[in-house]
């Protein structure tokens, strides 16, 4: 009897263990091997063959292509430098520098990797089309509500997520070293 | 006490195993992964253009939206494949993916260094069967193996402003990718 209900407590105590923390690894989106610069994180190692399994499995559930490092690295952000989620009732902005490389976009989406309707129908930015002030830097404000300059809007949705994508850079590729350069700073500016 | 100690310990190692055999287990049962998406947008060997993603719809997550982006989704049974992407006028890049979307080779236009990006894709069976000579007279001839007969080449060019979007997707317009019979 005692047996029985101890086989028992065991396999159902694993399987909740087991299951809860694939569960919890996938929608955190945990995975090896990061790069984080300010409040940007990479992981160059997702775009090669050496990727690990936990990127693996969270890369074949969302259905996503990830960028692959001969191409470029892509920087993720889910909050500002002080660690505030990104709601999208807030204004942000991003300022500064980028590390090199030869173009850059950034792209805000909702936590599930969709755009994010909005009046102008504006998503992101390249580093073309950017406007710069004359020293060459630039400043994005990411709000709801239409803004001067380089405005991102949010569309007022309650969490985003920002992507800087780096194209034909030596970031992630050959350094190890976390003195890469600089990426821009993200603060909040408060809320509505 | 011993025995409960014992129970809780065994239930953790379990849970442990169960953990990482699921990990490992979901790229295989994964059913919305990006091939599967693909599979009825892309007919096998020929390439696609991707409609661009909007806030309405898009084929896969996180999509870039300042790039044109085209698929070929490649199957290698019957021969290799040649490859040819000419280069938009600002950035130009193609990434190999598995059949379970691992990035296992990526180039880029400058590092490619041509007016077009031509590579061929073969199995490492496929390759050990090139005669050495001709491997060696086409010095220039890039062959990358694929370690799945299936999967995905995506093509992106980039638009660095919406007014050059056009001219990004007439550059994926004219790539190609097809099967050469075996010789």
């Amino acid at each position: 009897m005692r047996l029985l209900f101890g086989s028992c407590f065991t396999l159902l105590v694993a399987a909740a263990l087991g299951l809860g923390a694939t569960w919890f690894t996938l929608t955190r989106g945990v995975a090896f091997g990061s790069l984080t610069i300010g409040g940007w994180t990479a992981w160059p190692k997702s775009g090669s063959v050496d990727i690990d399994p936990y990127a693996r499995a969270s890369v074949a559930r969302s259905g996503e292509l990830p960028t692959g490092v001969g191409d470029g690295v892509a920087f993720y952000a889910r909050t500002d430098d002080a660690r505030n989620n990104f709601d999208g009732r807030c204004t942000f902005t991003l300022s500064g520098m980028t590390p090199a490389a030869r173009y850059w976009t950034v792209t805000l989406y909702d936590p599930e990797g969709r755009l994010v309707a909005n009046a102008i129908d504006r998503h992101g930015f390249t580093s073309e089309e950017i406007v710069r002030d004359n020293d060459g830097q630039f400043a994005i404000t990411v709000a709801p509500l239409a803004r001067p300059g380089n405005w991102l809007p949010t569309g007022g949705i309650e969490q985003f997520v920002l992507v800087w994508r780096l194209y034909d850079t030596p970031i992630g590729v050959a350094s190890r070293t976390t003195k890469e350069g600089p990426m821009p700073a993200i603060a909040r500016k408060g809320c509505s | 006490m011993i025995r409960a100690l014992m129970w809780i310990l065994a239930a953790i190692l379990l849970g442990g195993i169960v953990h990482l055999s699921t990990v490992l287990a979901l790229p295989q049962a994964a059913k919305q992964d990006a091939y599967s998406r693909l599979t009825p947008l892309a007919q096998v060997n020929t390439m696609v253009p991707l409609a661009a993603p909007t806030a309405a719809s898009a084929i896969m997550p996180f999509m870039d939206p300042a790039f044109a982006a085209a698929v070929c989704r490649y199957d290698l049974t019957d021969g290799s494949l040649k490859l040819i992407a000419p280069v938009s006028p600002a950035y130009t890049s193609v990434t190999f993916y598995t059949r379970k979307s691992v990035a296992y080779y990526a180039i880029n236009d400058r590092a490619a260094g041509r007016r077009s990006i031509e590579l061929d894709l073969m199995t490492p069976e496929q390759h050990a069967e090139v005669p050495e000579e001709e491997d060696v007279t086409a010095a220039d001839r890039l062959i990358i193996e694929s370690p799945s007969t299936t999967g995905l080449i995506v093509l992106r060019a980039l638009a660095p402003q919406p007014a050059l979007m056009a001219a990004a997707r007439s550059a994926l317009a004219a790539a190609t990718c097809g099967i050469q019979p075996v010789q």
